[in-house]
């Protein structure tokens, strides 16, 4: 399965955001979303998975357009992991993480048996099993970022698409997140992200793609785009290259 | 996993609550009844066989006490549920039933009603009508405005909406006959259920039964509608649909109760605050405790206010002066949970 859109228009009804963009996750892989604030990763992360509708051309699903695809399916094939939120209300853990079954049960049902091993199964693999009876409002940023993410599973999707994963964690909890998105895509799901630390898609993502301007700079296996070069152009800022025999990663300034 | 040792405990406490409740708005009063009598009472009914129980006692158990009794209920779980609802949909603990304008839509239909010398269901009629014509019109407004929250763009068109009406009550008012309409206008808007005849009821109970009946069934949906609007979309809920039905059945129990009662303002906030510090958010345990709950306490402050003093107390009046302490309360202590 891929998702796929080509010379793409995103955008608000008064404002529009990006143009010309041509992006593609398959199944098993994972793309990173880099580029300056505001230049349109949120807007066209919102955009592939439907919430926002493009301003020009199509996104499909296998060449399905996704506006043809019902918003419960939709929510079977593709889940989202928000940014990291407190939450309103002290929902449990696994209140919360079945309400990633949503679209599996009807309008009126309560959740089934399978909801809740599902649930249960999604926790146990972040190892976050432990907190299922604890109110969501009083684990940490770390913990939430997982809950979220073990919903998202919890939708059973051939796709995962984060918003800033790593944003609001702490170091220890940036690593494991970017290795359950490897986890992932061994898996065999496509994972989206986003993320302001060139090192996360160093080490995470397979391929990337660089949105400056609500354009396109560069897209393409991670290790060949991402260059000093083309993160100086990104930010228009100065980066300073790491290297070792087998690696890079790249400082600010 | 589950946590179902947690919500019985939640529902056993709001069904002892609802049995003091009963008994006391039972009990309490001038006449004296006890609660032999209200037993044997009711099983007559039931029964069909002489109840052995004065005529007095049996007409104020059936005529007086009864009607107001289940009134009181109904409109106090409608209240609750109405709360409940709103506080989940708009993500805010501290919103309550009428704030689409629900309240005072119903409050000015039901006075235009009175104005216009109309009859009971007339006003009934008018009130729903006001109170679904207050919501469709924030509603309108918000759709027109689309703007990134569309939550608080609604909440504003309430307010103003809420404010509208308050300014038509008080031109209806002003406008109203000095000595039949307007003491009749002003008793009835703070309050009271003391006009509960039993032909009042049958309206009251079947339209706050499906109301809430309809929420009872979307209470897994209400879960996921809780949050941010986009994840609920994610999530595979259509919320556009999902949102209309619960704001109609919201604000259906909502005109229902205050063409009822009049405008009986905090129990829509407060109620559901304790329900959830006994069940949790999660609404499939939340809303049968927060009707129970709505409903108990409404018996008890009726229970108030028609023999506290030598007159009745009008119920919005005892409610505020309940509820405001409470709330603020309320707030001092789940600073944490809300914050």
């Amino acid at each position: 399965m891929t998702i796929a859109a080509q010379k793409l228009s995103i955008g608000y009804r008064d404002r529009l955001v990006g143009t010309g963009l041509d992006i593609a996750l398959r199944e098993g892989e994972s793309l990173a979303l880099l580029g300056p604030n505001g230049g349109g990763k949120t807007t066209l992360l919102k955009t592939l998975l439907g919430l926002l509708p493009p301003r020009e051309g199509q996104v499909t699903l296998n060449g399905r357009p996704l506006s043809a695809i019902s918003i419960r399916e939709r929510a079977r094939l593709i889940g989202y992991v928000p940014q990291v939120h407190t939450g309103t209300f002290a929902f449990t853990v696994e209140t919360v993480v079945l309400m990633g079954r949503t679209a599996y049960g009807s309008l009126f049902s309560r959740p089934a048996a399978k909801d809740i091993s599902v649930a249960s199964e999604m926790l146990e693999r972040l190892g976050i099993l432990h907190l299922a009876q604890r109110a969501y409002t009083e684990i940490s940023g770390g913990e939430r970022q997982l809950v979220l993410l073990a919903r998202a599973l919890a939708q059973e999707p051939r796709f995962v698409v984060l918003d800033e994963p790593t944003a609001s964690l702490d170091f220890g909890n940036q690593g494991k997140v970017l290795s359950e998105i490897g986890a992932l895509t061994e898996a065999g799901l496509g994972v989206l992200f986003t993320t302001h630390d060139p090192n996360h898609a160093l080490r995470a993502a397979h391929r990337v793609c660089l949105l400056r301007a609500g354009a396109i700079v560069a897209e393409g296996e991670t290790k060949r785009v991402l260059t000093r070069n083309n993160l100086e152009a990104l930010y228009g800022a100065p980066v300073l290259p790491v290297e070792d025999a087998v690696r890079t990663a790249f400082l600010p300034g | 996993m589950g946590t179902s040792k947690d919500s019985r405990t939640g529902l056993l406490v709001a069904l002892v609550v609802l049995a003091a409740g009963l008994a006391v708005a039972f009990l309490v009063g001038r006449f004296p009844v006890s609660l032999g009598d209200v037993f044997a009472v009711l099983w007559s009914k039931v029964s069909g066989s002489p109840s052995g129980v004065s005529i007095a006692v049996e007409t104020v158990i059936l005529n007086v006490r009864g009607p107001r009794v289940l009134a009181a209920f109904f409109v106090g779980a409608a209240l609750s549920v109405a709360g409940a609802a709103f506080q989940g949909l708009f993500r805010n603990p501290l919103v309550s039933p009428d704030i689409l304008g629900a309240s005072s839509g119903a409050a000015l239909g039901a006075v235009l009603g009175i104005y216009f010398s109309l009859g009971v269901f007339a006003i009934q009629g008018f009130a729903f009508l006001g109170g679904l014509a207050a919501v469709a019109a924030v509603y309108g407004i918000g759709s027109a405005l689309r703007m990134r929250d569309p939550i608080l763009v609604l909440v504003l068109a309430g307010v103003v909406i809420g404010a509208l009406l308050g300014s038509g009550v008080g031109l209806i008012k002003y406008l109203a006959d000095p000595y039949n309409q307007l003491p009749a206008i002003t008793f009835w808007l703070l309050g009271s259920l003391a006009a509960t005849s039993t032909s009042d009821l049958v309206s009251l109970v079947s339209l706050i039964a499906t109301g809430t009946f309809v929420l009872l069934l979307l209470r897994h949906r209400m879960n996921v509608m809780s949050l941010p609007e986009e994840e609920a979309r994610a999530l595979g809920v259509s919320t556009g649909p999902m949102r209309i039905a619960i704001v109609a059945a919201a604000t259906l129990v909502t005109s229902a109760s205050v063409a009822a009662a009049g405008i009986i303002g905090w129990a829509g906030l407060v109620v559901p605050h304790i329900a959830r510090s006994l069940t949790g958010p999660d609404f499939a345990k939340l809303l049968p405790v927060a009707a129970l709950l709505g409903g108990s306490f409404l018996l008890f402050i009726d229970t108030i206010a028609r023999t506290a003093a030598s007159i009745e107390i009008p119920l919005g009046i005892l409610t505020a002066f309940i509820g405001t302490p409470f709330f603020i309360w309320l707030l001092a202590g789940m600073q944490k949970n809300w914050s």
